[in-house]
């Protein structure tokens, strides 16, 4: 600007400079921005200068109608955050109100949401692997991948009636006990799948263009993964090696036995080698949680806080009335507040809740896991090109029904 | 009964005891409590930098990471809103909650030069409630839609908002108009004495003899 400045008085020399730079929009529709994200991609040719990820397409204002519901009726909101692992946030919830709440679950509630929180993850890590492996273009592992999600989806159907939207883990336990022989379904299913999981490894581990595509691109060193708030998969890929289920465990998760698998590298092929160790881990949970499990109740007995069976509803009066109250009313938390946090598929999922009292939350703020990932995008993405866009954020499994509430 | 718990030594501090001790002694830190096996400790708006910083750095914290920031309203009070920061250290193993307060206008130091992920929870705790952090160069809305006006987490923002959208064919747009309910918005009272931890008015008769027979037992 001053050089120019001084120029000036010289003559009418008039210079064209010619910037190789412009922004482009990635997404909302782009098929690899994992849904709603907008990403404002600024662009010296094909090398990315600046990632400006814009969010909010998919804002419900689930915080602000959880402070409308009572307790009970909260709960599918959580399923509705992160759809591909609805379970695990609901366990987060339920944790929240039942610490606020001094309620302990059952023995056979805790392994039972052990159990699903493991499925969860599976069908989480499946859907990320191969859809991170369909951004970056092989249409394979997507195909194999579903189909097996499929059966994973018939044990969610099975336990809650829903494949999806679960509304499962409620607080004080789990809706209802496992239905007769889905434990050994998935005894059976458990036994089966770790030769899908060495397939997909044959397709992807040692593939040249997968290795040139996701070595190397996205490096997260351990001190900005701390420092950019990331957690899950992708901290332990850059080297921490810090799990919750490991290191605050919750529910059952101080009895198994199991490895946190922790990279060195922090580039997009350690976070995809993590996660595939990591539903490895998850076989041999769900495997200890089968036979760990004894017969018993599955939610809290008092009635105060969980609904009395159709059965016991049809001969007692005090039980007609437990069910009508708790359906209506629901339960009364007494005033507090909680920071509770699991480790989600994704990575830790915490639920701060403020209580007051009364039968509704005052506050519940929902911590997504892939708010903190994402604001990484622009660091991670700095003079990579545009290609490795797709993968960087593929590899941080996002799903924007959590990031954006 | 009660000479017995005088006789018996008082346990030895847990380390997250030792830990609200340890806090305690920084400055702009106005006090400590732990409820439910939580730390929370308030503190002054304008030290909050200096506080953070010595959260991370100091090796008795080790406060790595920021794990949340987060607004809550109180609309009663008059410095209406909490600003919540839960932080974690995962190497000590420990978590931490801080609270500052603040009202609609007072500016809250922003700490993204501590931890860069402050930035997207500043500007989400910015455009849900209308919080302003001073020194964040990047105050822009977050959640809520382009030019979106108020701030909906407050607790004096309606639940249904203000405008609804459409799009409309005659002007090829996307068009805003104020929200037309068919329906009132069916908001229930059922707050009831059963069995509740609340005092209702005119109630308070069963509040009291509930509390005295707790004393009892």
């Amino acid at each position: 600007m001053s050089e120019t400045a001084i120029q000036e008085p010289a003559g009418p020399v008039k210079k064209t400079v010619e910037i190789e730079s412009h922004s482009i929009n990635f997404g909302p529709q782009h098929p690899a921005a994992h849904g709603v994200l907008r990403l404002i991609l600024e662009l010296d040719g094909e090398v990315v200068e600046r990632a400006d990820p814009h969010i909010g397409l998919l804002h419900r204002g689930t915080e602000k109608l959880i402070e409308y519901k009572t307790y009970m009726q909260a709960v599918p909101y959580f399923d509705r955050l992160d759809y591909v692992s609805p379970m695990c946030e609901e366990h987060g919830f339920a944790l929240a109100v039942e610490k606020l709440l001094g309620i302990t679950v059952p023995d056979r509630g805790q392994w039972i949401r052990v159990l699903f929180a493991e499925i969860t993850r599976v069908l989480n890590h499946l859907l990320n692997l191969t859809t991170y492996a369909l951004d970056v273009g092989a249409i394979t592992p997507a195909l194999w991948g579903f189909e097996e999600r499929e059966k994973l989806m018939e044990f969610h159907e099975a336990a809650s009636g829903a494949r999806l939207h679960a509304n499962y883990f409620r607080p004080g336990g789990v809706s209802k006990d496992l239905p007769a022989g889905l434990a050994d379904k998935i005894a059976e299913w458990a036994e089966t799948f770790p030769k899908f999981i060495e397939d997909l490894e044959g397709l992807l581990t040692n593939n040249r263009i997968w290795k040139q595509r996701t070595v190397d691109i996205g490096v997260m060193s351990a001190e900005m993964a701390l420092a950019w708030g990331f957690s899950g998969p992708p901290l332990r890929a850059s080297g921490v090696p810090w799990d919750l289920r490991r290191s605050q465990p919750y529910d059952k998760y101080a009895e198994v036995d199991f490895q946190v698998p922790v990279g060195r590298n922090g580039d997009c092929y350690d976070r995809y080698l993590i996660r595939l160790a990591e539903v490895k881990e998850s076989v041999k949970i769900i495997k200890q949680a089968l036979a760990k499990m004894k017969p018993g109740p599955v939610k809290v007995q008092d009635r105060k806080f969980s609904p009395p069976t159709r059965g016991e509803m049809k001969r007692s009066m005090e039980a007609l009335i437990h069910h009508f109250k708790l359906y209506t009313e629901g339960y009364h938390v007494p005033a507090g507040s909680t920071y509770t946090a699991v480790e989600s598929p994704k990575g830790e999922f915490g639920v701060y809740l403020v209580a007051d009292g009364t039968n509704k939350p005052y506050r519940c703020k929902i911590r997504s896991t892939g708010f903190a990932f994402l604001q990484a995008t622009d660091v991670m993405c700095k003079r990579h090109m545009l290609a490795d866009v797709c993968a960087i954020v593929g590899s941080m499994d996002v799903v924007f029904g959590e990031i954006d509430r | 009964m009660g000479e017995t718990t005088e006789a018996a030594p008082p346990p030895p501090p847990t380390a997250l005891e030792l830990l609200g001790l340890t806090v305690s002694t920084l400055p702009g830190v106005v006090g400590v409590k732990i409820l439910l096996g939580e730390l929370i400790v308030d503190a002054d708006r304008d030290q909050i930098p200096a506080l953070m910083t010595t959260l991370r750095d100091d090796p008795r914290f080790a406060f790595e990471q920021m794990m949340d920031v987060c607004g809550v309203d109180w609309p009663e009070r008059a410095d209406r809103f909490d600003v919540v920061y839960n932080l974690l250290s995962v190497s000590l193993n420990h978590r931490i909650r801080v609270i500052v307060t603040t009202d609609d206008t007072k500016p809250v130091p922003s700490v993204h030069q501590i931890w860069p992920v402050a930035t997207w929870w500043e500007r989400e705790a910015w455009d849900l409630f209308g919080i302003v952090f001073s020194g964040q160069p990047d105050l822009r809305r977050i959640l809520t839609d382009y030019g979106f006006e108020g701030h909906p987490l407050r607790k004096d923002f309606p639940l249904t908002g203000y405008v609804e959208l459409r799009y409309d064919e005659d002007r090829k747009s996307v068009v805003y108009e104020p929200v037309k309910l068919t329906q009132d918005f069916r908001s229930f009272d059922f707050l009831s004495p059963w069995e509740a931890m609340t005092t209702l008015p005119g109630d308070e008769k069963v509040f009291t003899e509930r509390r005295s027979a707790g004393q009892k037992g």
